[in-house]
């Protein structure tokens, strides 16, 4: 006698917690078979309102230190390492093929790690002692610019989520996530994933849903810092780009092949940081002491 | 005072007007555009007249570019970028905006008085600040041209096109070098348009590119207003477009670039805390707060306009501050001596005067310095109000004029928080002694700038830019080259 | 007598810290001032006026004393209407020979004593010198602080010190010479002036010229805020005397501008402002020259003493 399987409910991801979309509705997207992929929460501008200001609230994952964020962010690496199966599972059902999928599943494993180690290297590398013509030390260190909204391509709907998120929150930002519409399993798998690794709550909130509808809340959302635009609809960009403005938010358009390993990279930690600069006097540096 | 032997009288000393020169200086009666390394007449046939906002006398008219005569510029501009700029060797390329930076030192002084003439900035600052600080800007980035590669690391650099650049009034000549001379350096041409009411040094500035023997339509200068700037921004054939300006402008700007992908900085508002401990050098951050917000008339988009004092040094503070601001000597810019000059427009000066006016109706206490001020020309006296709330108006827009306001904390938590209390974040001045509050303010702070136990200090090296509405994209140093590159 | 502790800690816990590179800054911003014309004429005159015209060398005579008493009261007569300096500064031994040739004059004799310029004596011996020159006649006294106590941070003792020679000179103006350029920092210039004005100096004062760095503007505007500060709190007016290094007018006007812009119209008079120096003189005098008949003036016109 055959055992009947559990199904899973795929639920959105807000400050840690797993709630259903506040508004109650569902969608069922479809494989190209055809074959339905789950009741998915079709989000609402409520749950983006809630996502960004639990965002806000955890914004305090700046202040960790550099190494610690690295250690959790390998700890994501881990977690999602030992979930590999069901991921490779989801893709599959999502339309993959089983190599493509076990690929891409690697390569966003691999791609956490690489972003893990970045956690405690890049200000190294785009901080900078300023040689001014004055006595003083000037030093600029990069810092995260605060809340992110990230929109995720449609397809490559793993690979693409994790090199999106991840040089966010390298760079010590939050984010709000929108999910690819069409092929949204595994969103919420990764999210169950930073939910069993140490990733305080809020510092990644996923939704799914219709883009349309929610694109503009989180654009238009003053108290959002920055956008990550990783889709290809113009109309969409065009759009995001109008509201963006309303609060002058950093709006960038990263879209690439992210099953290709060599895309990832410094400067896209880059483009969530803000540079801060900071001068101090120095006292008694020659050529700067007084006139006389 | 008891008095043994008689001693001289204690007098008033008054300093005599020194006015610096205007003999030397050399304007034209009439400006056209200068496109295509050529001097052309708008096509429309008209200009407009800019004024010494001192004595409000006629200093020269100028062209006002229609958005045919920007297509000309971008037109040539791409040209240049197509068949030169972008073909000939960084090296090169670095040794005509050497040129341009060693011409424009030779110049100085010329430059310094239109300046001053212009804008209403005084002399000590466009001879001091300015002036130098444009020429360094040039120096700077010139070593930049062949040694890209260096600056951005495992990546290639390649040069972007056509810049579209849009500058402000508060720091004409300053700011064009700003955008020049990174854009130069970075292997672009350049479209620039000046404020319509400083639109003189860029067109000097023009003078001296003619003169460097910089090829044709490498670097365009078209005068105009609002209009002229929405040409830059809406053409088609633009790559990037760099704006220092108001908030309101820079969000227009940001729209209806919205679905390109163009490359965009902005240099916007801001609201600048500037944050007195009590254990602070006292003397030495008075003049940090003077200069904070009186420099250059407040004209400052990184001004330190939101004073926080702690409490328990609150009366001493303000008691020197104003004892400071009444050896200020306010009046004609190009006296030597005078230490706040001309506000830079009749509109901005009804803006200023509206905010002070909303100030005493917010029932703030206002101090202002009592002095002459000349009968022609657009002044307004150092002011500070005091009993000033989080929520007042003036405590939260950006007045961009000598206009203080001052509040009291009590605790570092309290002071980060109100600081961060704005949409703008461009600058922060923070006085202690004690340095490990430093580098918690200056990791806390919201803002791009942080000047600790000094404030208003610029210089080549140093990137600027801000957090949130003050804009995005830094200019100044290795990070003001990010703006004009794209990496492969 | 000894001092309260709790006075000399309040000393110290209300003396500000000093940061330097914007001490520097704000000089540099007096320097930045421009002083034409009428003004210039009237600064150099009052900057005349202001000066300590002094000799203190081992090598000293009577003979040498009175040539200096003499261009004290004769600065260039070839140009008339000036003033004359406002004092002669000699040591002890020579306050009774500056005092005759100086008799019939406003001009003061004030003395340097308490073992100048190291000051490493008893403070027995101090104030039998002070005495000493006081009895000889001076009308004002330059004292040099403890700085070996002062690095000690027995700052009890250097105030008290100051305290017994005030005490010792009576009625005599007493000017207290901090020697800042032994001192390490600004921080400490600050807090030697206020223990000087605590304890009681008329005047405070800088250097006293045996040591390099002499006077400079940012050691004397950090000592004028010290006055200022305790003429806000109290009410009560101390004189300030920056001393060695001040050598051309320019500099010497750009000193009375920080005093002017910092102080006031009231410090600027000689009852409340000095220059310690002597060639300082000469290229005032060469100065006055040139703004009265517009050329460029030699050194070989005006008399060296």
């Amino acid at each position: 006698m055959s055992r009947l399987e559990i199904l899973k409910t795929y639920k959105i991801y807000i400050g840690g917690q797993f709630p259903r979309t506040e508004s109650g509705r569902y969608y069922v997207p479809k494989n190209g078979q055809n074959e339905p992929l789950g009741n998915i929460c079709l989000s609402s501008r409520k749950d983006v309102r809630n996502a960004v200001s639990a965002a806000r609230k955890a914004t305090g994952w700046a202040e960790r230190t550099a190494f610690n964020r690295g250690q959790i962010l390998y700890r994501i690496a881990e977690m999602l390492e030992g979930r590999k199966a069901q991921f490779i599972e989801e893709l599959i059902l999502q339309g993959s093929n089983k190599k493509t999928a076990e690929i891409e599943v690697n390569l966003a494993v691999d791609r956490v790690v690489y972003y893990a180690g970045w956690c405690d290297k890049y200000q190294q590398i785009m901080g900078a002692v300023n040689p001014v013509s004055s006595s003083h030390f000037n030093f600029s260190v990069p810092e995260p610019t605060g809340v992110v909204g990230i929109v995720c391509p449609e397809n490559q709907s793993l690979v693409g989520l994790v090199s999106l998120v991840l040089p966010v929150i390298c760079g010590g930002n939050t984010c709000v996530v929108i999910a690819s519409e069409s092929l949204p399993l595994c969103a919420v798998t990764f999210a169950e994933v930073l939910n069993t690794s140490d990733l305080p709550g809020g510092v990644i909130n996923i939704l799914t849903g219709a883009k349309k509808e929610l694109i503009s809340p989180l654009a238009s959302h003053m108290d959002v810092n920055a956008i990550i635009y990783g889709d290809n609809d113009e109309e969409q960009w065009k759009t995001l780009g109008i509201l963006a403005a309303d609060n002058v938010k950093r709006v960038s358009r990263l879209s690439k092949d992210w099953t290709n390993p060599e895309n990832q990279d410094l400067y896209q930690i880059a483009e969530t940081l803000e540079i801060k600069t900071t001068w101090h006097p120095i006292e008694n540096i020659g050529g700067a002491s007084s006139g006389y | 005072m008891t008095k043994k032997n008689k001693e001289t009288i204690a007098m008033k000393w008054s300093y005599s007007p020194a006015l610096e020169s205007k003999d030397h200086i050399n304007l034209r009666e009439k400006y056209d555009l200068f496109i295509n390394g050529k001097w052309m007449k708008p096509s429309s046939g008209k200009y407009f007249k800019t004024f010494n906002p001192a004595d409000e006398s006629f200093l020269a008219e100028v062209a006002h570019a229609d958005a045919k005569d920007v297509d000309k510029a971008v037109q040539a501009a791409r040209d240049a970028y197509n068949n030169v700029w972008s073909k000939i060797s960084p090296s090169e390329r670095a040794k005509y905006i050497y040129r341009i930076a060693r011409l424009m030192q030779e110049r100085a002084r010329e430059f310094a008085v239109i300046e001053t003439l212009d804008a209403g900035k005084t002399i000590r600052e466009s001879r001091d600040v300015d002036v130098p600080l444009a020429c360094n800007h040039f120096f700077y980035y010139a070593g930049w041209a062949d040694k890209l590669d260096y600056a951005f690391p495992n990546r290639k650099v390649s040069s972007l096109g056509v810049a579209g650049q849009i500058i402000p009034w508060n720091f004409p000549l300053l700011m064009a070098a700003w955008k020049i001379a990174p854009a130069l350096a970075a292997g672009n041409t350049v479209v620039l348009k000046p404020a319509e009411t400083t639109p003189l040094t860029a067109l000097k500035l023009a003078e001296i590119i003619e003169e460097s023997g910089l090829p044709a339509g490498v670097v365009n200068i078209v005068t105009g207003f609002g209009d002229t700037g929405a040409a830059i921004v809406n053409h088609p054939d633009t790559d990037k477009i760099a704006f220092t300006g108001s908030t309101n402008v820079g969000k227009m700007i940001q729209k209806s670039l919205a679905g390109t992908n163009k490359k965009i900085t902005l240099e916007l508002g801001g609201k600048s805390a500037n944050i007195i401990f009590e254990d602070a050098p006292i003397d030495q951050a008075v003049e940090g707060i003077i200069n904070g917000i009186f420099f250059n008339q407040g004209h400052v988009c990184c001004a330190g306009s939101r004073l926080f004092v702690q409490e328990s040094i609150a009366d001493v503070v303000i008691r020197k501050l104003k004892d400071r601001m009444r050896s200020l000597f306010v009046g004609n810019p190009l006296d030597k001596n005078t230490d706040i000059g001309a506000i830079n427009s009749k509109e901005q000066l009804a803006t200023i005067l509206k905010y002070i006016n909303i100030g005493k109706e917010e029932g703030a206490e206002i101090f202002q310095l009592a002095c002459d001020i000349p009968d022609k020309g657009y002044y307004c006296p150092p002011t500070l109000f005091t009993n000033v709330a989080q929520s007042s108006v003036i405590a939260q827009e950006e007045i961009f004029g000598p206009v203080l306001t001052i509040q009291t904390f009590r605790t570092v938590d309290e002071v980060i928080q109100k600081a961060n209390n704005s949409p703008f974040g461009l600058a922060a001045g923070v006085w202690t002694d004690k340095g490990s509050r430093i580098f918690n303010l200056t990791t806390k702070l919201k803002a791009g700038v942080i000047w600790a136990n000094t404030y208003n200090k610029f210089d080549p090296s140093s990137p600027f830019g801000g957090y949130k509405e003050s804009g995005f994209g830094r200019e100044g140093g290795l990070h003001g080259l990010s703006a004009y590159v794209k990496l492969s | 007598m000894t001092s309260e502790n709790s006075k000399i800690q309040s000393i110290i816990q209300n003396s500000p810290t000093i940061d330097k590179v914007g001490t520097e800054e704000r000089v540099a911003r007096f320097q930045t001032r421009s002083i034409k014309g009428d003004s210039k004429l009237m600064g150099l005159k009052m900057a005349l006026s202001m000066i300590d015209l002094t000799t203190l060398e081992g090598k000293d005579t009577q003979g040498k004393v009175k040539q200096l008493c003499y261009k004290a009261e004769h600065l260039h007569d070839a140009i008339p209407g000036l003033p004359t300096v406002a004092a002669v500064c000699v040591y002890p031994s020579m306050v009774s020979i500056a005092k005759k040739a100086l008799n019939h004059t406003q001009i003061k004799v004030a003395s340097v004593a308490t073992a100048f310029p190291g000051g490493q004596s008893p403070l027995a011996v101090k104030i039998a010198d002070t005495k000493f020159a006081v009895d000889q006649g001076a009308d004002e006294v330059d004292m040099v602080i403890s700085r070996g106590k002062f690095m000690e941070g027995n700052y009890a003792y250097v105030f008290d010190e100051i305290a017994a020679i005030k005490e010792a000179c009576g009625n005599v103006r007493l000017k207290v010479i901090l020697e800042t350029g032994e001192l390490a920092t600004l921080d400490d210039v600050r807090l030697a002036s206020d223990l000087a004005i605590h304890a009681g100096a008329d005047f405070i004062k800088t250097s006293t010229g045996k040591i390099q760095p002499a006077a400079t503007m940012p050691v004397t505007l950090t000592m004028l805020m010290a006055i200022k500060d305790h003429y806000d709190k109290t009410g009560v007016m101390v004189g300030m005397k920056p001393a060695g290094g001040i050598s051309t007018s320019k500099l010497a006007l750009h000193y009375l501008v920080m005093v002017n812009e910092v102080l006031g119209e009231k410090w600027l008079s000689n009852e409340w402002f000095r220059f310690g120096a002597s060639s300082l003189a000469n290229d005032v005098l060469m100065q006055i020259a040139k703004t009265v008949n517009g050329s460029y003036q030699s050194a070989d016109y005006f008399s060296i003493d």
